[in-house]
């Protein structure tokens, strides 16, 4: 033993958690959605997870052959992304349009801006995006136990009245991961535990998005609305699972409740005024491109730092 | 090669306006939505390149230096109203598909960047050489998106069903906007491979052409020149 002490630069704190540990924590939180979604839908939905899974995985490991880089499929973060994507897609997809979105997400979303951590929009939802424009015949067309049916927030913008009770366990048409509301919320909580992901992006969202609904949704307080345009749609898969990524939120504390409160207005506006029933995937992309401002309005001051008086004229 | 095959070259392929120069984006985004649509702009943009190139290098000694730029526009707009009533006349159709951006033509920066680079410097017969090899250049960039675009969007080539639609399912995100931006973006990139690998083998795209004055610190396209003089 050397007498002298050890001395080196920081960090000198390290922690366990790499990007592969996270990612494998999401893919385990996702699974209770994932098996729900291959119950719900059948055999249709598991082939199609697979599918978007291999082309995620198979186009970042091609991508990075052809421009000579490293690999960095040993991440898992294809995978998350793959899966994700299936998670938004509807069991009846042609298999081949969900492979183009997996291409879609990772050789353009994510790998032209760099790879993992430089994207600057969730890759799994700008390809969900890409596929909602590019096929949108397939990718409304919902069928739950072989009868094609609206989906509850499609319904419910028809006037029609709709079972909240289903919705929060799941049976009902959707995509594959998004109809069950308790096994989404299962896998949150795991997520939670963990530290994965912290409160402030989802807490913000859902309560910026209720206080919305109570003032413009035409319904006022009316618990069963509320629970349904909750439990509805892509709402609880991406706050908890696709508005938290780390790489496209921002990561100051305050910037993140900026965050929150953005998508929470942005997805209220897209349901009760837009075109479409659905408006969670277009929110989050839409703030994923405002966090560079929002993280530079929101700098922490340092400590003991005070702010610059102004300046007399 | 003599000097006007080099015109050509240097319009189609060297300098080409679409892939190399990036000039005329507005219509090459806009209109490129089929083959056809690509093709009718990019000869009529050709037509009027070619006359206006001609008039402009004419009474290149004429116009005063001071005022050249509303010259230059009062002959562009001239023969871009003579393209349009033609059009209208005998191609309706296209016309119709085309719509604002004929007449927009008079603004494309190709036209303007010509007469102000090249037409107004030199003599008559290159001009007009030099207007066929930008507008056929412009031409050829444009179908190209137009026939990716036509047959990822629309499974057709030129109007007709090449791919049949029991099997394809159109991916109509081509014939809407962002398919312009991805489709633009990715021949550029091509262009660019394709021209590195030239550089790479000792056979630059673009080596130093259409130099006018030797006065590099001048020259609208130095940004683009690799046989710049160093300060």
């Amino acid at each position: 033993m050397s007498d002298l002490f050890h001395v080196s630069s920081s960090p000198h704190v390290r922690s366990k958690d790499t990007s592969s540990r996270i990612m494998f924590y999401v893919v385990l939180a996702l699974m209770p959605t994932t098996l729900f979604g291959v119950y719900n839908f059948g055999y249709r939905a598991l082939i199609l997870i697979l599918v978007t899974i291999a082309s995620c995985v198979a186009t970042e490991w091609i991508f990075e052959k052809i421009v000579h880089k490293k690999s960095t499929i040993n991440d898992f973060s294809a995978v998350v992304t793959g899966l994700l994507l299936a998670l938004n897609l509807p069991a009846t997809l042609p298999w081949w349009e969900a492979a183009l979105g997996g291409v879609f997400a990772i050789a353009i979303v994510k790998m032209m801006f760099g790879g993992l951590g430089q994207n600057f929009m969730n890759p799994a939802l700008g390809a969900r995006c890409f596929l909602l424009i590019a096929f949108a015949a397939d990718m409304t067309k919902f069928a739950i136990d072989d009868y094609t049916g609206a989906t509850p927030l499609a319904a419910m913008r028809g006037g029609e009245a709709v079972n909240a009770m289903d919705m929060l366990i799941g049976k009902t048409a959707g995509t594959i991961g998004e109809t069950s509301a308790i096994a989404i919320l299962i896998g949150a909580i795991l997520l939670i535990l963990l530290g994965v992901i912290d409160l402030r992006i989802p807490g913000t969202y859902i309560v910026t998005f209720v206080v919305f609904l109570v003032i413009f949704g035409g319904h006022g307080f009316d618990w069963n609305y509320i629970t349904a345009q909750l439990c509805g749609g892509g709402l609880m898969l991406g706050a908890f699972f696709m508005a938290t990524d780390y790489v496209t939120s921002p990561i100051t504390p305050n910037g993140r409740i900026l965050f929150g409160i953005c998508l929470g207005v942005l997805t209220g506006l897209f349901r009760m005024y837009g075109a479409n029933a659905e408006g969670v995937s277009f929110a989050i992309i839409l703030s994923n491109l405002l966090v560079p401002m929002i993280e530079k309005i929101t700098i922490p001051r340092a400590f003991g730092l005070v702010k610059e008086a102004k300046k007399h004229e | 090669m003599n000097k006007y095959t080099e015109r050509l070259y240097n319009g189609i392929i060297k300098e080409n306006p679409t892939f190399v120069l990036m000039l005329g984006m507005c219509p090459t985004l806009a209109v490129t939505t089929a083959a056809m649509n690509g093709l009718g702009m990019g000869l009529s943009t050709t037509l009027v390149l070619v006359f206006s190139n001609l008039l402009i290098s004419a009474f290149r000694k004429v116009i005063p230096d001071g005022v050249r730029m509303p010259a230059f526009i009062v002959i562009v707009a001239s023969l871009v109203t003579v393209v349009e009533f033609l059009m209208k006349a005998y191609t309706p159709d296209l016309a119709t598909q085309l719509g604002v951006y004929i007449p927009l033509i008079v603004v494309n920066c190709i036209i303007l960047g010509r007469a102000e680079s090249y037409a107004s410097k030199n003599a008559v017969m290159p001009s007009v050489f030099d207007g066929i090899g930008m507008g056929l250049g412009f031409t050829f960039g444009l179908t190209c998106i137009g026939i990716i675009r036509e047959i990822l969007g629309a499974g057709q080539i030129f109007g007709v069903q090449a791919l049949s639609l029991e099997w394809f399912t159109p991916i109509t995100i081509f014939v809407m906007a962002p398919g312009a931006f991805l489709v633009l973006a990715f021949l550029v990139a091509v262009m660019n491979i394709v021209r590195e690998k030239m550089e790479a083998k000792g056979k630059p795209l673009a080596a130093p052409s259409g130099c006018l004055t030797g006065d590099c610190a001048h020259c609208g396209q130095s940004a683009m020149c690799t046989g710049k003089k160093s300060e």
